[in-house]
This record gives structure tokens, sequence and C-alpha cells, in this order.
């Protein structure tokens, strides 16, 4: 468990929310906007507050918290601003002033106290989904759903929204290498992912072999932990920056092309590993060394040239983007490049950029709201009449198929990464 | 009527998830995309017609100012609760009720998003064609109100030209419907009266609009300049040959380097300035119309002409100058939108005395603008923070205002009177003609409940209810 002390940067607002002028452009491009109509649950609305907190014309209570935590941090307003607002700073250096200043109700405190550590720690993680997997197995998810004491715990909803937890965790790669196949284009530095390795320990076996097949040497670094995203959108910087530095041990490496990473949410939190240490001197330059040399594994490939696979699908595909892909980090084209190599049938879905609801563990927070996000968007996905929605991010993929199973569609959830190994493998 | 019983009223009204009243989320009401700032008592969220009225006829009762809210994207106070009392905000009124192709014709809630429209038809072959800058969050309601236009208001026309039919909630509660789907009304054009009254004669609750057809052809041409006159001659020449382009377009160097950051749209950074001219129509009428305008800007000495090759192209264009006012963010921390009219012959020499304003102010001021119809956005760059230098930057403002009036101009080409420029309203007309308009207001808008203080100056309303929290302009 890394040793949580207090972060090394207070947070300097005033600059970065001086750069919104209050068009209001950003406001039809917030998914939560776009539910509520609130301005207060708007881009622009949620600056505001901070702004008014920073400088003490409101106080942090319940009134703008629940205003701030109901923000998905999907950065689709920043794609819309013309001014270039960071609006996920901002409402990063919120967050932790609000874990920094404000009391939440005690169980809520708990839980995410219980939650953040976990994942934190993989050792922990591997007995806890062990847990759930025999609470999943057992019967005892059976006994739970109808005895009603999920209802009563007002779980209902939030429980089935649980990654289903693999038999063969990721974990025991760690520290592998995996050989590139024909003459090595590449050599990377893979992140297993903290979730990821317990509940898409397969989707990151299927990245390695797509990451093999293109000729490139997979090093999966033993000593890596969770990346720090869910820490940093919490407000807890502190240990997210404990987790940055022990991953920056652990992947960077003289003879690494890439870090590469299958999941969108974590992939963003790594390009901001120099931002996160930049007042942390012993890793300052490194975290920057770090944070240029991550790439999403879609990025990766269509940067290397992914070579064509040996068969295409006949089913009509379209494409979610995962907020911290196409918002985060600006990457839209590769994924699609890559998945129009494999589905000549490939469909674009309108607002295929807008948020899903998921936003790490909004949809559990947040369970009413996350889930009206996601009907609306499943109209969306309704209506391209596709039989494969692909995206590039576990929880997205978690999230749109329990909206898929909410609407009664038969429609697939798959990775990008997936379908190309099916590609690859003739499956 | 105690606060606390207009509360419980507007509640029995709407539902309690429909109104607000604390201080925490009044301060999210205060202000638009615009300076002036000014906080309401209550923000209700109506989503029927009789909603709608049963407010309006209770703060007709009570006294209290309703002033009306699409999404704040306005830059001349309109939706800012001058008084304080009601905001009535259309967020939840967002319905486009009715798509009639074959009578090009679509029925919408206020609160319907300009753009949403248009790429809701846009399958059908159809648009709405105003198309303010802000069109991707502001609503259509916002737009009534304001008679907005936009870059295609050239060959198009604004709001008004658009609109054949309102349902307006009036004073006292009474729905009325004026106009119709159908373009010709007997009788008072009423729907030409009420679109651009800014709230001050009555709350549209439902807008017919005409639609228009997507053109078979467009073309987007970029044309480069290294001396500002010579694009505002090109200007005056393509009109003069009796071109109409859809879009006609102006941005000068400092502006274009403070654009090309946002929207990298491979703007030239050493311009002094360019147009960016849109033709449609049948494929070869366009053809044409690119070759005479390509010659026309040769004789002007522009120093290149791109015309852009697909829609990514024409896209990225166009991105720059819509979002060309919220780029400035980048920056400056504020800054203040002018709206002059003048005709198009005297673009040259009002860019000059611009310049001078600005140099006298000691003030950055980048131009943008609708070329074609003679509609500035002179763009004054200040600091908020500072008192004085926002006295200042409205000062300059205001001079450049005289001036294009002076020249035979307007004070507004789109953007509204509102708060902003209503005590400008005596250069423009005179006592006779403002009392004409007071009059007129005086009879639909009796109380002066409906968004007071607005749009006409000396207004006589019979309740002043209080001086404002925070008076005109300050942030």
């Amino acid at each position: 468990m890394p040793s949580a002390t207090e972060p090394v940067t207070p947070p300097q607002l005033d600059e970065l929310y001086r750069t919104c002028v209050h068009c209001g452009l950003c406001l039809q491009a917030c998914p939560t906007y776009r539910e509520l109509g609130l301005e207060m649950d708007s881009p622009r609305g949620r600056i505001r507050q901070v702004m008014l907190v920073e400088t003490g014309q409101l106080d942090l209570g319940p009134g703008v918290v629940e205003h701030l935590d109901r923000c998905l941090a999907c950065r689709a307003c920043e794609t819309a601003c013309p001014s270039g607002v960071r609006y996920g700073e901002i409402i990063e250096s919120a967050r932790a002033r609000i874990e920094q200043q404000y009391r939440r109700p005690l169980p809520a405190r708990v839980a995410r106290r219980i939650g953040y550590r976990i994942i934190a720690d993989f050792k922990l993680l591997a007995h806890a989904a062990t847990l759930l997997r025999f609470y999943q197995r057992s019967g005892a998810r059976r006994l739970a759903q109808s005895s009603g004491i999920l209802r009563l715990f007002r779980l209902q909803q939030t429980e089935s929204l649980a990654p289903q937890i693999e038999d063969d965790f990721f974990f025991r790669e760690l520290g592998n290498s995996f050989p590139a196949e024909g003459a090595r284009r590449a050599r990377v530095a893979f992140l297993a992912g903290c979730i990821a390795s317990v509940a898409f320990a397969e989707l990151n076996r299927a990245t390695i072999r797509v990451l093999q097949k293109n000729g490139v040497e997979v090093w999966v670094p033993e000593a890596q932990g969770c990346c720090g995203a869910l820490h940093v959108h919490a407000g807890l910087q502190a240990e997210a920056q404990q987790l940055a530095r022990q991953n920056i041990h652990a992947m960077l490496a003289s003879d690494v092309d890439a870090i590469v990473t299958n999941a969108a949410g974590c992939g963003t939190t790594l390009k901001e590993y120099g931002a996160l240490l930049a007042a942390d001197p012993a890793f300052a330059a490194r975290a920057g060394e770090f944070a240029a040399r991550v790439r999403d594994v879609n990025e990766f490939l269509a940067a290397l040239g992914a070579r064509p696979p040996a068969r295409t699908l006949a089913a009509r595909v379209t494409y979610q983007d995962p907020c911290h892909l196409a918002h985060g980090q600006r990457v839209r084209s590769a994924p699609r490049e890559l998945l129009r190599l494999i589905a000549p049938n490939f469909v674009e879905m309108p607002r295929a950029d807008s948020c899903c609801g998921s936003a790490g563990i909004y949809n559990i927070a947040q369970n009413e709201l996350s889930m009206q996000i996601l009907d609306t968007k499943m109209n969306d996905v309704a209506a391209t009449q596709a039989e494969i929605l692909a995206t590039a991010n576990v929880g997205c993929m978690l999230q749109l198929r329990a909206g898929i199973a909410r609407r009664g569609l038969n429609i697939q959830v798959r990775h990008v990464m997936e379908l190309l190994d099916d590609a690859c493998r003739g499956a | 009527m105690r606060l606390s019983a207009i509360r419980a009223k507007l509640t029995a009204i709407c539902g309690s998830r429909a109104v607000l009243h604390s201080k925490e989320d009044l301060l999210l009401y205060e202000y638009d995309a615009g300076l002036a700032r000014a906080r309401p008592d209550f923000v209700v969220f109506p989503s029927t017609t009789e909603q709608v009225a049963a407010v309006v006829a209770l703060a007709s009762e009570s006294g209290l100012p309703v002033v009306a809210r699409g999404a704040g994207t306005g830059l001349s106070g309109g939706a800012i609760p001058r008084s304080g009392g009601i905001v009535l905000a259309f967020a939840r009124m967002n319905r486009i009720l009715e798509v009639d192709v074959a009578n090009q014709r679509a029925v919408v809630q206020p609160g319907v998003v300009n753009l949403e429209l248009s790429e809701h038809v846009r399958p059908l072959g159809f648009y709405f064609a105003p198309d303010p800058s802000s069109q991707k969050a502001c609503t259509i309601g916002g737009n009534v109100a304001e008679n907005s236009g936009g870059p295609h208001t050239l060959a198009s026309g604004v709001t008004v030209n658009h609109v054949t039919g309102l349902e307006v909630v009036l004073a006292d509660g009474r729905i009325v419907e004026l106009g119709g789907k159908s373009s010709e009304a007997a009788g008072y054009d009423l729907t030409g009266f009420f679109v651009g009254s800014e709230g001050t004669l009555g709350i549209t609750t439902k807008i017919m609009v005409k639609l228009t057809r997507v053109p078979e052809h467009v073309s987007t041409l970029l044309a480069i300049y290294n001396d500002v006159r010579d694009a505002g001659n090109t200007v005056v020449e393509i009109t003069s040959a009796g071109i109409t382009p859809a879009a006609l377009e102006m941005m000068d160097g400092w502006t274009l380097r403070a654009v090309e950051a946002a929207a990298h749209a491979g703007y030239p950074q050493d311009a002094a300035a360019v147009l960016l001219i849109e033709l449609e129509g049948l494929r070869e009428t366009v053809d044409e119309q690119v070759l005479a305008v390509e010659a026309a800007c040769a004789r002007q000495n522009a120093r290149e002409v791109r015309i852009a090759q697909n829609d990514a192209e024409r896209q990225r264009l166009w991105y720059g100058r819509k979002n060309a006012f919220a780029a400035i963010g980048r920056i400056s921390p504020s800054y203040y939108t002018q709206d002059g009219v003048i005709p198009r012959t005297r673009i040259p020499q009002t860019l000059e005395h611009i310049q001078q304003v600005a140099a006298r102010y000691s003030l950055t001021i980048g131009n943008v603008f609708h070329a074609g119809d003679g509609n500035l956005h002179p763009l004054i760059l200040f600091d908020d923070r500072s008192p004085a230098e926002t006295e200042k930057s409205i000062q300059a403002g205001k001079e450049i205002l005289q001036y294009c009036i002076s020249v035979g101009g307007s004070l507004t080409g789109e953007h509204g009177v509102g708060i902003e420029k209503r005590d400008l309203m005596p250069m423009l007309f005179s006592d006779e003609e403002l009392q004409v308009m007071r009059r007129l207001r005086e009879a639909l808008n009796p109380r002066g409940t409906l968004n007071p203080e607005k749009l006409i100056p000396g207004a006589r309303t019979c309740m002043e209810i209080r001086t404002p929290q925070f008076p005109g302009v300050v942030s």
C-alpha cells in the first residue's frame, strides 16, 4: 500500500477559470446539462461555482458539492470550448478541495476509503475479487437478488453494474515478456490495470496477442500498480501521486518505445503524470518523460501501421468514443481506422462522443442520473441498427452492456482489441 | 405578496423540482454571455404553455418582473433579471413538436437548440437558416426574442424572415396565437412585431418556423489580404456586381492569430485580413460565381484565394469564424463585443476609426464581422477584475457605436439592445419615435412586469420593485 502523504501542490485555480468567458458554447456538449437543463449542472455553471467558492462568495456546502459530484468528468466540454479552458484540471482541483474541506456523511466516507484502498493494492484487490467471484457464483448472488436484501440497501441497480470476475486473474502475467511475431517493430510496456486484471484479464491477453501479431514485443512490468485515475477524479491527490511514482519506477525503462494501455481512462491519467508530479522535484522530469511515452493501444497501433488481419467481420459495427480517449486524449480516428480494417460494414453513431454515463464509479455514486444518461445513449445505439458496439475502455463496456440489457437489445459490446484479436485468429 | 407566498404558488404551478430559490442556485442565473449581472428571486422551469401562463399571471398580480431565459448565450443582457423577480428558464420546453416537410415548416418549443433543429431536419434535405455563432447552444426562443442573425443573414435574412407564427403568453396570462404556419396573415403583422421584442411584450411558448432546402452545391472561399482596405473594397465590388453570397465574413489579422490557436483552420498568421466567402445554389451558377468572386478578389490585390476542397475543409474554415469570440478567452480574461451596423461601403474608414479609438483608450480591439451586410463585431479586450478597465472598454464601445450611427448605421445588427445599449437608443431614435415604442409596450405590458428596464430608455414602469443588486455592468 503506497503511503499517502499531503498532496505536493496546492491547486492554483485562478488562472484556469479566468480563461472561461462564460459564452455557454459548452452547454449542449455536457451530458448532465442535456438531461437536467440546470446551469449548475453545466460546465460553465460548475466553473462559476468553483470560482465563487475560491473567492469566498459561496460556501463549500452540500448545494455546491451536489453539482460538482454530478460532473462525469467526461471533458466533452473541453472539446466544445473555443477558449481552451482546461476544465478537467478545474474539476479535479475542486474535488481535491472537497476531499480536504468537506465532510461527507459517514457511510460514504467509509465506502470511499475502502474502495480506493483496495484498487491501489493488487494483493488486496486479488482477495476482494476472489470474494466477489464467490458471491457471484455461489448462489449467494441469487439469494441476495431474490431475498430483497439488495433493495433494502438500495443496491439492486448498482449490483448489476459490478464487473463479472474472471477465473484467471491477470496477475500471473506480471513480470513476463511476450515476443513479437516476425520482425520486431517495437517494444512496449503494458499497463495491466486494477479492475481489468480481475475482470478483463482475457481482454488484456487479447490486446497482447494483437500487439504480438503486429510485430510488437510486450513487457508487463512486475511492480506496476493502479494508474490512480479514480483517485485523481475523487480528489485524492496524494494517493494518486504515490501511485504515479510507483508506476514510473516500475515501467519507465530506456528500451521501451511506448507505455501502452487498453483502457482510455487509465491512458488519460498516465498522460497527465507530468502535471500530477510537476511540483515534486525528485520526480517531475521522469514524470514528464513517462507521460510523453504513453499511448493508447489504438493510437499506438494506428501510428505503427496495423497489419491487415486474416479475415473481416460481416456484422454491422458501430463505435462509442470513450470520453477519455476522444476528449481526454483527442484520439478519435485511430480506433475507427482499426475498425475499418476488419469491419467493412462500419456505421457512425450520432453523438458517438457523448458520455454513456459510466465515468469511473459515477454509475454507482450517481446511479439514477447515470442510468438516465445511459438510456438516452441507447436511443442513439439502437438507431444505428448495429450488431456490435465497439469501444475502447473497460468502464464503458460494463455500462453499455447494462444499457443494452435494460433496453432488451441484441447487441454485443466488444473492445476494439477483442475484435482485432478475433479477426487475427480467424475466430 | 411576500416572497415565501410567491414561492409556494410557483411550486403549486410547476412542482417543487421546477423552482429554484436558494442563494447558491440563484447565483448561477445572474449571468449570461455578456457583461451584465443581476440575481433573480426565483428560477422556474415550466414544461407547458399553461404553466408559463400561470407564472406570468402570478407575476403580474404580484408586480414581480418576469424574464425569459434560453441558454444564456446572449450578449446584450436580455436574460438578466435586472430588477430581480422570476426567471422563466426554457431548458425543459425543448421539444420539436412537428416537422411538416411538404409545407417546409416546423413547430418547436422555445427551448429547442438552434443547431439541433437543423440537424433534425437535415436528413430530410432541410435546415433552419438563421445561424448565430452560438448556434450549437442558443435556443430558438432566444433567437426570436433577439431577432438573431448569423453569417448567412446576408442571403437568407434574420430570424424574423423565418418565423411565420408564434404562440405567446401575454402579460396577464392570456394565451394567443399570432400568425400561423402559412406565410401570409391578415391584419397587422403581429408575428413580425413580436420577433425582436426581447421579452418586453409577451413570452413565446411555441414557434412556427420556415425550413430552408439544403442547397445543391456550396463553395467556400478564403481570400487573404495584406491590407485591410483591399478586403473592404472587395466586399463592395462583389455586392455591386450583383452577386449575393450566402455569407461574406471578414476577420482582421489580429483576430486571425487569436482564433488560429483554437481552430487550426490554416488561417494565415501574417495576413492583415481575410474574407470568408460562401456561395451556394445550383452547381452551374455557383461555379460561375466562384470565378467572378476570384476575379474580384484578384482585382482588389488579394494575395491568395483558397477554395475549400471538401466538407471537412469547409467545416474547419467555419469553425474558426463561429468560435472567434469565445476563443478570445485564450488571450484575455474578458472581452466586450460590439454589434454596430454600417453601410458596407464604409467598412475601410470605420475600421480605421476603430483603430484610432483603440489607440486613444490604450485598448486592444480586434475585428470580426459580417462584412456583406455591414454588421461589425469589434472585440474589445479587457480584464474585468479592474473596474477602471471595464469602464474604459464600455466607453470605447460607445464611441464606436456613435461613429456607426454617424455614417448612417445602427446600434445593433443581431445581438439585441437589452441592458447594454438601452441608453444609447436616443442616438438612433427621436423622442417621438421612442414614445411610439413606449406606447406599444404599455398596451401589451401595462404593469411593466415583462423584462423591465430593457430595450427602451427611461422606462415608465408602474412599479420599480427595487434597485438592482448589481447595477448595470459589473463582473
